[in-house]
């Protein structure tokens, strides 16, 4: 049984997060890469099927620039068995709808028994992916599951709502997103690190895929028109109390429109 | 410049996010509870970090010394505890069984070390012989086949985890016709009758990290359990210790590191008169000597531990890289209280606990005199 699992190179959560002001897209350079940790732990489920049935295959798959081979090295380090990676300068910018195309056309070419995802990224958080490639491998999709097995040619899920927990299940093949309700990823041993150099993988550019794709720059839902700086704050006039602080605090409010005055 | 090549500093990045995410975060409740977090030792043992200088046909991760000092550094800078139960796990605990054991004996008990499900202790150390092993009181009698064990041993480090399976003791087995002592070490497995962990002491600082009183009235255990040649019980070890004292400099160069993390943090951070105390000159500099501290710990460690891997020879570098080191955890650990001010003397606070835990890196494997000694001896003085 082969299992993909998408995982994503995104900016350190913990870092400052900077948009570059002339393409409108997130600026790479301006902080520390990391590997997504829902992505992770898509990984980890995956690792731990494997951990029961050591026939499982798990590939790590990302679309992301050169540099984001850190994340395929990262779980190749952690136990995936190979990695693919999809990397192409057309990709760059590529909305959801372009996104979800390219990651199918490479899941259709990999072929796999059960795909996992985070339900979304930390940096994009459109959430949109795991259904979309559902729609377009016409898989089942179990999405936000806390809770994963696999048996009898069957996965099952359980997703926690609101008020009651419902158990999902499907027939392999299908796609699987994941909540933080999933454990926690491993750590790589230092065998699994100096053992990640020795596994496979594969860099496709996107016209070995989709040749439609390629070149196209087609992000149809690109929305962002203007970008700049957030202005650093500028001095305001400190409201000193000599007194009288409170009149003067309604005059403020007052005069931006965010209080009414009334005469009594 | 100490030239670590992308796998080991790969495994540094991932022992720091771990001492960060998982070890420092239990530290405090440990060192207050006096209790090793079990927890933390099991993710430990998953990681591989009690393998790492074993070959994988031992359940090992195929790396070196210089791997385990990089992960025992990392781990010390938030948690000596923790740092120690690695060190002494692998130096004292399943290096000796891998170097003097026999292929029975290394299979039989490497791979639940190698992999942290197990513990091992090394009881050398009693009331009157430590560094002066000769002075053993410890016996053990051949009788019908077994060894009969009699005798107690001191600060026998992971000696009564929950997970400790076995200790390692040295013990006289004869005397020659002058009267000189035969030392042989001798695998007395947890649970034999007649051993007995006695109850933890109550130390200054290591709080979290488990450390026994033993004693042996008639514990019998198979002839078989003789580890390494009769009557070479000490000699076999010596490269044991020597290997210990480098994994120790890592310990110290690491708790040195961390108080000097904490205080230049704290030195931009904390004002006082309007400004960071980092901006006087005090404290500058003071941090500036920390600095110094822990880089020549580092180089000296590192040295030490690649002339170890290389096969040269390393006595000497490991004696001064040890005593450099433990020095360089005690003065900054003092040096961070100090930048603190009163927050330093609280015991929730990183550098509190290190300014407790640093003392004993001046006094285990070796005191600061018996580095000495040994710098001496290779001097040529002695």
């Amino acid at each position: 049984m082969r299992i993909i699992v998408l995982i994503k190179h995104v900016p350190d959560t913990w870092e400052e997060r900077v948009l570059d002001p002339v393409t409108g897209r997130l600026d790479r350079s301006a902080s520390e890469r990391v590997v997504d940790e829902i992505t992770e732990r898509a990984l980890e489920a995956a690792l731990a099927l494997k951990d029961r049935d050591k026939s499982i295959e798990v590939v790590a798959l990302t679309m992301g620039p050169s540099e984001s081979t850190g994340a395929i090295k990262k779980a190749l380090s952690m136990g995936a068995d190979s990695g693919i990676h999809l990397v192409d300068d057309a990709l760059a910018g590529a909305d959801a709808m372009t996104t979800a195309a390219t990651l199918a056309a490479a899941l259709r070419d990999a072929g796999a028994d059960l795909i996992i995802a985070g339900n979304e990224s930390t940096d994009g958080r459109g959430g949109v992916i795991p259904a979309m490639l559902a729609e377009h491998l016409g898989l089942p999709a179990l999405t936000f599951v806390s809770e994963l097995s696999i048996d009898g040619g069957r996965v099952r899920g359980e997703r926690a709502t609101e008020t009651a927990t419902s158990v999902v299940s499907a027939p392999l093949p299908a796609i699987v997103s994941i909540t933080e309700g999933m454990p926690e990823p491993r750590f790589p041993s230092f065998k699994g690190i100096m053992g990640a150099k020795k596994k496979p993988v594969a860099s496709h550019p996107l016209a070995d895929l989709e040749p439609a794709l390629a070149g196209s720059r087609s992000s149809a839902s690109s929305v962002v028109l203007t970008c700049e700086q957030r202005p650093g704050r500028t001095g305001a006039d400190p409201i000193v109390d000599e007194g009288d602080a409170g009149t003067k605090l309604a005059g403020w409010l007052i005069e931006r429109r965010l209080a009414e005055q009334r005469l009594v | 410049m100490i030239d670590f090549d992308d796998d080991q500093l790969e495994l540094q990045a991932m022992v720091r996010g771990f001492a960060n995410e998982v070890v420092d975060p239990a530290a405090y409740e440990a060192d207050r509870t006096k209790t090793l977090p079990m927890e933390v030792v099991r993710q430990m043992g998953e990681m591989g970090l009690f393998g790492l200088p074993f070959p994988e046909e031992y359940g090992g991760q195929g790396g070196t010394y210089v791997e385990l000092c990089l992960a025992i550094e990392e781990l010390a800078r938030v948690d000596q505890s923790i740092a120690v139960t690695l060190e002494a796990g692998v130096g004292l605990g399943a290096m000796p069984i891998f170097r003097s054991g026999t292929e029975e004996q290394k299979q039989q008990w490497l791979p639940r070390l190698t992999s942290g499900e197990a513990l091992a202790g090394f009881g050398l150390t009693e009331a009157e012989a430590g560094s002066d092993a000769g002075a053993t009181r410890t016996t053990a009698r051949l009788e019908g086949g077994e060894w009969v064990i009699d005798g107690s041993k001191q600060f026998i480090t992971n000696s009564g985890t929950p997970i400790t399976e076995l200790v390692t003791v040295t013990a006289v087995t004869g005397r020659d016709e002058s009267g000189k002592a035969e030392l042989s070490a001798i695998l007395v497995p947890t649970g034999t009758p007649g051993f007995t962990v006695e109850p933890a002491y109550d130390k200054v600082g290591w709080h979290a990290s488990d450390t026994h009183p033993l004693t042996f009235q008639g514990a019998r255990v198979p002839e078989a359990n003789l580890l390494g040649e009769r009557g070479r019980g000490f000699a076999n070890f010596i490269q044991t210790l020597d290997e210990g004292r480098v994994a120790f400099a890592a310990l110290g160069t690491g708790a040195a590191q961390g108080c000097l993390d904490e205080s230049i943090a704290y030195a931009k951070s904390r004002k006082v008169f309007g400004r960071p105390i980092g901006a006087n000159q005090h404290i500058a500099f003071t941090l500036a000597r920390m600095e110094a501290r822990v880089h020549q710990a580092r180089l000296a460690t590192y040295d030490a531990a690649f002339r170890l891997v290389a096969g040269k020879p390393f006595k000497k570098q490991a004696s001064i890289a040890k005593m450099v080191a433990s020095e360089a955890a005690m003065d900054n650990a003092r040096d961070a209280t100090q930048i603190f001010g009163g927050y330093g003397f609280m015991n929730e606070y990183r550098v509190a606990r290190h300014y407790r835990d640093s003392k004993v890196i001046e006094i285990g494997e070796g005191t600061t005199e018996v580095q000495l000694m040994i710098i001496a001896r290779e001097l040529g003085f002695s």
